[in-house]
């Protein structure tokens, strides 16, 4: 191919370069590396990533380059090819150069290849094979280290295996920005390690063992489990939070054993968090629940899958206001359809809700103009950040947005109850006080900017109106940044950005795997799949539509509490530890006739189930994911489902068939082509491409309604004496899947209430360890910590921590939460 | 052993001050910290850590490169002979092997007094002055195995005043004061000089560029 | 004035015949203070830079052709020039020296810290840049004590700081004390250092220091040398310093000479001029080789140099001559080697230098000098093989491929192989270990083989293996019975 030959965009930008004596293009900027692999020429290196910076240190990648001065070796990675460039990969020189950077890379490498996980799939063994010379002319003794050593709970690291390329370190400093490992000493007694007592504790530490590319790093819960050649691999999603990374899922002997992170450019680079990359180990849990179940009396009893279909049909075939479903954000996209078509179709409910309280309205996720990641992260862009920590909740995210901040000039302003792992980096920092986020907008918006609200400044709110109505591109993260603090206040923010900036895109942070494919599909009260709304519509393949508008799950429990429900189904939901007003939900489970639940595991809830469905879990079954932009991407399966538990769309099915009228649907590939006809969103959707797609297409969202936003409220103000609580998740927590993975279920930290150093300071707190926190007539005492990352006059308690459930304090409905402290008596 | 004390914290800021981004400050830092104690505890990295918006994992790594920073207490006399090139001519390494039997340690090794550290250095720029080494990097020059002999001496009896403690390198140090310092800002708010701008020549106005 | 003598307050230092540029105040045992310095003319040429342009000064700088004096010898002004319009930039004054056999910045900063502080203003000025870092090497506390002491009182007096001498102009220098780490004399693993990092180099490029240098600013860094000759320039006019020296070379250096000479010392020399015959021989400079001996060879620029030989003494030190017969003149510092020295166990302890000092970024330079080292260690210990000799060879032209630098063997038909060497590595430490192998085999292969063991045994060989990992081939086997 010559530079003629190339039509299009490339040709006009490309610059002509002479590779192995033949012209090619390159792009502009492109490094050389890069553009010789993509004319099919693959340079050997080590320490190059394509997803970090270039350092050129581990010098595998010397080639022979002559840019008009003569040959000279020049590192490949770190060299943007120029026009007229001229680059020998074969020569001898270049060979001879390969040969003596991996001859000095193995003679202090340990050749214990047949005991190393990485055998098989090693680039320093696969170099080694292909460059270098036969033996080693080394007989001086080796470096010795301890053999491996954990550094973290997750990573173990050996040191006479690591050929110093500064991947892992690189990653931690500049991907993850948990710089916690690092080269130490100086010269052929460099290594890499952390500082003592100060393990790697990253939530992205996964990723250096994967980017390895010797067996230096290993994981702890893959060490030993599995050869590379016996490993089976499929491309998926991964489900554990919605952004929906795309993953690589292994197995071995029809079990998951490792998940890797895919490179995909629209969403995670390649990067996963931990939770995403070891919480496979919950599938093959204990806890599964393997064969349906019937309830007799205190107990659950074995049943056949025809007998607990006919029972659970029976009670729901009541009035279709008496009952209630409650879930379905871990169901892929067809099986959402398949239970939206079951309940509103079929049975004739609205009182559906996919999200657990925690949430935003789903007129606001669905009516709001929709950002992608890229979008988000657009270089030069400005990035309103007003949910929950991204690197707690969403942490793909959390990595982009980190990259789109430090290397392509984008801004942050961040509107947040507390500070997030991203402040250190925000241009802006708006710290509201809870109940008050909506009337920061709007007086921002309105350009009332002379008084503080709360703590933030009138200077503040002046430098945010500007850099907000300059002429970058504004995209919100929005999402419950506090539990404690009603969802309106979510939304009012959002008007305000939405008058201020009218062209502003918006990415919703919503909590749980599929939960966007669950609005979109109807999981949700008042809408049917597709986003529309309920009335005048009657989508294609449905014979009927709820007559009525139906509740969320905080009105669904309590209509049960009222006696109002009959029949409560759990689709995946553990609302007994997930919904934030715990004695509410205890009020309608005693209340409800009969609970079905529909899950993977044994939890709080599913075991007070009257009707016990097991369900095929991540990596059983197939299907689609629909991330937080609305992105589809596969959901493969792997391994087969144990015992008896079935892809949830197949349940759906029989229940309908049960209950009548028939979904009509036995094959995926059926309920495919349906939702094809009868989701506008999903019209152009090309099924069969998905699985090969590098990047899955988007939702056309086609919406029947407009979104309208009220006049922004304010929450009354904590009095003089309380402390306006903030409640938020962290990555490790009590959650059903990492509990049920042994390698993370001890991770997550016992729960303590953070406080502001001014608030300690003023309240007299700094000899005590424990406060007493009092609310109406509940008091009880907590640990407490210094936290700089708190405002005053604010407390912050992670939810779902062990050692207190911040839920006694919450109660659904409440604006805000106020709370008081106290020295504990006899302190 | 030890956090840095409330002084040598105020000093800390001092110094952070004098550079247009904090971590620039680390190693100027790290001789705080071995000022104070001799050598770099690992609470004192903790500390600078604290103090520079770091990990103590970046602060060992840098910390750990230069071999000025002790990492473990060494004695209260760090003598560093040269055995390089010149020093290598003119008996360097036969003083070394001197030393190493009259205080019966091996270089790198320190006394059971915690008087005396020797090391085996590379090259201290005194090579026309061989063989030579530094106490607490003050230099000795042209010494025979009785001048060495002599040195200890006088380092036992306290008689070498003009040498201090190990980890204390500079005795005077710089400061700025407020009313003389031009200003040092971070590189995101510095521009070009004002006094230059005003000395480019109009036509030229080209040649100042920048903000 | 000159004496021709050793300075006692000075050590090292000889005062003798010739232009004194950078040295002038070295006779006076208060030279550091600043009521010297203002009393021979210190200041006096920044008083009248600042009524210059700053664009000015800097042509005038570049008119001298004032050579850098760290090593590379690359014209300041030119390197001045190579800065885009971009601020802000910084100036670094490079003042980590730890080449072997190099000291004279240490003696400018100990004895003449305010010509230092006076050449760095100026240089701001002309670059139009309000912030300059004076990285000294940490091991060397006068000059940091000196220097302290010079800025604070440079500052109260007004020659630093803000309002200098009563203009406008605002530049503030910092001390900044290094902490032991050779590679961090190369200039971009200083800035690596200034940032607070390990003194990693960058590669260059696309990391050339003018361009994108401290901070990613534009940043010059230069010698402390090269910096203190600039109140000199300025006093006496571009003219009078193209006067001295050669006209490729003008001006004077600070050459130390060290090793079996009667006379070792720190010389103020000019550039160009002077052939080293006349350094080691003549009566203004060493008077011969000490003990009457007879030269064997000598390293004319600084450890990374390859070695010079007795047919290279009517050399002038001048670079281009240099280079081309197959050395360089680096930073200044000769290190003379009589017939009793080991040419093994010199090269050892040169190639463990760079061993000790590799920063551990490039493979070649990590694992390849450490190797050398173990292989020379192995040698002098009596261990050698003679496959040995060839083998450190090979490892050298894996961290510097090609024919390495050398100077001609005519004995043995060997022409010389011009400086400098090719690299597989960032920066030139790694391939600096190769030029003591090659300089030392390529002339004395002899003295090699004379170390190996007549009969090795094979149970010592076999205790090199110690963990068993590596097995001795039978090719290898066969060479330990041989």
């Amino acid at each position: 191919m010559t530079a003629t030959d190339d039509a299009g965009t490339e040709a006009v930008t490309g610059v002509p370069f002479t590779l192995n004596g033949t012209v090619f293009e390159a792009r502009e900027g492109e490094l050389l590396i890069e553009a010789c692999e993509r004319h099919g020429v693959h340079i050997p290196r080590f320490c190059y990533h394509n997803r970090m910076r270039p350092v050129g240190m581990c010098r595998m990648c010397l080639v022979e380059v002559d840019t008009g001065r003569g040959a000279t070796l020049q590192p490949s990675c770190m060299l943007p090819v120029t026009p007229e460039m001229a680059v020998e990969t074969e020569s001898e020189a270049t060979k001879q150069a390969q040969d003596g950077v991996l001859e000095f890379l193995l003679i202090n490498h340990p050749l214990d290849c047949p005991v190393c996980d990485k055998g098989g799939e090693c680039p320093l063994q696969d170099n080694a094979y292909a460059f270098g010379p036969g033996e080693s002319r080394f007989i001086e003794e080796k470096r010795h280290y301890e053999k491996p050593i954990p550094i973290s709970d997750l990573v173990e690291l050996d040191r006479e295996r690591c050929i110093l390329c500064d991947r892992c370190t690189r990653f931690a400093s500049e991907v993850a920005g948990d710089p916690l490992i690092h080269f130490i000493d100086r010269g052929s007694q460099t290594e890499v390690n952390t500082f003592p007592d100060h393990p790697f504790a990253s939530y992205f530490s996964g990723n250096t063992v994967q980017i390895c590319p010797v067996g230096a790093l290993t994981s702890s819960p893959y060490r030993f489990k599995a050869r590379p050649w016996d490993l089976e691999a499929v491309e998926s999603t991964a489900t554990v939070d919605a952004t929906g990374a795309r993953v690589v899922v292994q197995s071995s002997q029809n079990k998951l054993v490792r998940i890797l992170g895919l490179d995909s450019e629209a969403v995670n680079w390649g990067w996963l968090s931990d939770k995403d990359r070891f919480t496979y180990e919950a599938t093959n849990s204990e806890d599964r629940i393997v064969e349906p179940q019937i309830r007799e009396g205190d107990e659950l009893r074995p049943s056949r899958w025809t007998d607990a279909v006919k029972a659970a049909a029976r009670a729901m075939r009541t009035e279709p206001e008496r009952v209630a479903i409650i879930g379905g954000s871990r169901l892929s996209l067809e099986s959402q359809y398949a239970w939206a078509k079951l309940a509103k179709g079929v049975i004739g409910t609205d009182h559906v809700d996919a999200q657990l309280g925690d949430g935003v309205p789903a007129a606001l996720a669905l009516g709001l103009p929709r950002a992608t990641i890229a979008d988000v992260c657009r270089p030069g862009g400005v990035i309103v950040l007003m949910s929950a920590d991204p690197k707690e909740e969403l942490p793909s995210l959390y990595l982009r947005i980190r990259h789109a901040i430090v290397e392509d000039g984008a801004s942050l302003i961040e509107i947040t109850p507390r500070e997030s792992s991203l402040s250190d980096l925000a241009a802006i920092r708006l710290r509201t006080a809870p109940g008050t986020v909506g009337r920061v907008l709007a007086a921002i918006a309105d350009n009332d900017v002379e008084h503080a609200i709360g703590s933030v400044d009138p200077f503040q709110l002046r430098r945010a109106r500007t850099m907000l109505t300059g002429n970058r591109s504004v995209s919100v993260v929005f999402g419950r940044a506090n539990l404690a603090e009603s969802a309106r206040y979510t939304a009012d923010a959002v008007g305000g950005i939405r008058r201020l900036v009218p062209n502003a895109t918006y990415l919703p942070a919503l909590r749980r795997g599929n939960v966007n494919g669950a609005l979109e599909m109807g999981l949700t009260p008042s809408f049917l799949p597709g986003g529309v709304r309920n009335r005048d519509v009657l989508p294609d393949h449905w014979t009927s539509t709820p007559v009525f508008e139906g509740k969320d799950t905080d009105g669904i429990l309590r209509a049960a509490a009222a006696g109002d429900i009959d029949t409560l189904v759990l689709l995946g939901a553990d609302p007994i530890e997930d919904f934030p007003d715990a004695a509410l939900v205890r009020e309608a489970f005693d209340r409800v006739e009969t609970i079905v639940a529909v899950d993977g595991f044994v939890t709080a809830s599913s075991s007070r189930a009257d009707i016990l469905l097991p369900a095929a879990l991540f990596g059983e079954s197939d299907g689609t994911f629909c991330n937080i932009e609305g992105r589809l991407s596969p959901l493969t399966a792997k391994v087969t489902a144990p015992g008896l538990a079935r892809p949830d769309w197949m349940i759906a099915a029989e229940l309908s068939a049960a209950i009548g009228p028939d979904l009509g649907i036995d094959s995926l590939d059926q309920l495919r082509a349906e939702m094809g006809e009868s989701v506008g969103s999903l019209a152009e959707v090309d099924w069969a491409g998905l699985a090969s797609a590098d990047d899955g297409p988007l939702l056309r969202p086609v919406r029947n309604w407009d979104l309208e936003f009220g006049e922004a409220a304010s929450a009354p103000p904590t009095s003089s004496y309380g402390l306006g609580l903030v409640v938020d998740r962290k990555l490790w927590d009590l959650g059903t899947l990492v509990q049920r993975s042994p390698s993370l279920a001890g991770l997550a930290p016992s729960a303590e209430l953070h406080l502001s150093p001014s608030d300690v300071q003023v309240m007299n707190l700094l000899d005590h360890d424990y406060v007493t926190v009092d609310q109406g007539d509940i008091s009880f005492d907590l640990p407490f910590v210094v936290d700089q990352s708190v405002a005053p006059h604010t407390a912050w308690l992670p939810a779902r921590l062990p050692g207190f459930d911040v839920r006694k304090l919450l109660a659904a409905g409440r604006p805000i939460t106020e709370i008081q402290i106290r020295v504990p008596e006899g302190d | 052993m030890s956090r840095l004390t409330a002084s040598n914290v105020l000093l800390a800021r001092e110094i952070i001050g004098y550079y247009p981004r904090p971590k620039s400050a680390l190693i100027p830092l790290l001789h705080l910290a071995q000022h104070q104690d001799g050598y770099v505890a690992e609470d004192a990295m903790e500390h600078i850590a604290e103090l520079l918006h770091l990990t103590p994992a970046e602060v060992l790594g840098t910390c750990s490169f230069y071999e000025m920073f002790k990492l473990e207490p060494v004695g209260r006399y760090v003598i560093n002979i040269c055995t390089n090139i010149s020093c290598l001519l003119n008996g360097g390494e036969e003083l070394l092997h001197h030393a190493e039997e009259r205080l019966g340690i091996r270089s790198g090794g320190t006394t059971d007094d915690g008087l005396f550290t020797i090391e085996d250095v590379e090259c201290i720029a005194a090579c026309t002055e061989a063989p030579c080494l530094q106490v607490n990097y003050r230099y000795e020059y042209r010494l025979d195995n009785d001048d060495f002999d002599r040195l200890l001496a006088d380092l036992r009896a306290g008689s070498r005043t003009d040498i201090p403690a190990h980890g204390t390198l500079g005795r005077i140090r710089q400061h700025i004061g407020p009313d003389r310092i031009a200003g040092i800002e971070r590189p995101e708010l510095a521009g070009t000089p004002a006094w230059f701008t005003a000395r480019q020549p109009a036509a030229d106005g080209g040649a100042g560029g920048g903000s | 004035m000159a004496t021709n003598a050793y300075v006692s307050h000075a050590t090292g230092y000889v005062d003798n015949e010739g232009p004194k540029v950078v040295t002038s105040r070295f006779l006076h045992p208060d030279s550091y203070t600043l009521e010297r310095s203002e009393a021979t003319g210190g200041y006096s040429a920044l008083r009248a830079v600042l009524q210059m342009e700053p664009a000015d000064a800097a042509a005038q700088v570049k008119e001298a052709i004032l050579l850098g004096r760290g090593g590379a010898g690359f014209p300041a002004g030119i390197k001045w020039g190579f800065m885009p319009a971009v601020w802000p930039r910084y100036l670094v004054v490079n003042g980590d020296e730890s080449e072997p056999g190099t000291y004279k910045d240490r003696l400018l900063m100990e004895r003449d810290p305010h010509q230092l502080i006076e050449g760095c203003i100026i240089t701001c000025y002309a670059l139009g840049l309000n912030t300059c870092f004076l990285y000294v090497r940490g091991e060397m506390a006068l000059a940091q004590e000196r220097l302290a002491q010079a800025l604070n009182d440079a500052y109260a007096a007004g020659y630093v700081g803000k309002d200098i001498m009563g203009t406008d102009v605002g530049i503030d220098i910092v001390l900044h004390w290094g902490a032991g780490a050779y590679i961090v004399g190369e200039e971009t693993a200083l800035i690596e250092s200034l940032e607070g990092n390990r003194g990693m180099p960058r590669l260059k490029p696309p990391f050339f220091p003018a361009a994108k240098g401290l901070y990613m600013k534009p940043t010059i860094v230069n010698n402390v040398e090269t910096l203190a000759n600039l109140p000199w320039i300025f006093t006496n006019g571009v003219d009078a310093y193209r006067q001295l020296g050669s006209e490729r070379s003008p001006g004077t250096r600070m050459l130390a000479i060290s090793g079996h000479v009667n006379r070792p010392g720190v010389y103020e020399v000019e550039q160009g001029v002077v052939t080293f015959r006349d350094l080691f021989y003549g009566d203004n400079y060493c008077q011969g080789i000490a003990a009457g001996n007879e030269l064997k060879m000598f390293i004319p620029g600084g450890g990374s140099a390859p070695w010079f030989f007795p047919e290279q003494l009517d050399l002038k030190l001048e670079a281009a001559e240099v280079g081309a017969a197959g050395s360089m003149l680096g930073s200044g510092a000769l290190v003379v080697m009589d017939h009793t020295t080991d040419a093994v166990k010199a090269c050892l302890r040169v190639v463990r230098f760079f061993a000790r000092e590799s920063c551990g970024k490039c493979t070649p330079c990590r694992e390849g000098t450490t190797w050398e080292e173990q292989i020379l260690q192995r040698i002098m210990d009596g261990n050698g093989r003679p496959s040995d000799i060839d083998l450190l060879l090979d490892i050298g032209s894996q961290i510097s491929p090609g024919d390495y630098p050398a100077a001609a063997f005519e004995a043995e038909g060997l022409t010389a192989v011009p400086f400098p060497p090719k690299q597989t590595t960032i920066c030139p430490l790694g391939p600096s270990s190769v030029a003591p192998i090659v300089s030392a085999i390529r002339r004395f292969r002899h003295e090699f083989e004379a170390k190996m063991p007549v009969a090795p045994a094979v149970s010592d060989q076999h205790e090199q293996r110690t963990d068993g990992e590596t097995s001795m081939s039978e090719a290898e086997a066969e060479e330990v019975h041989a």
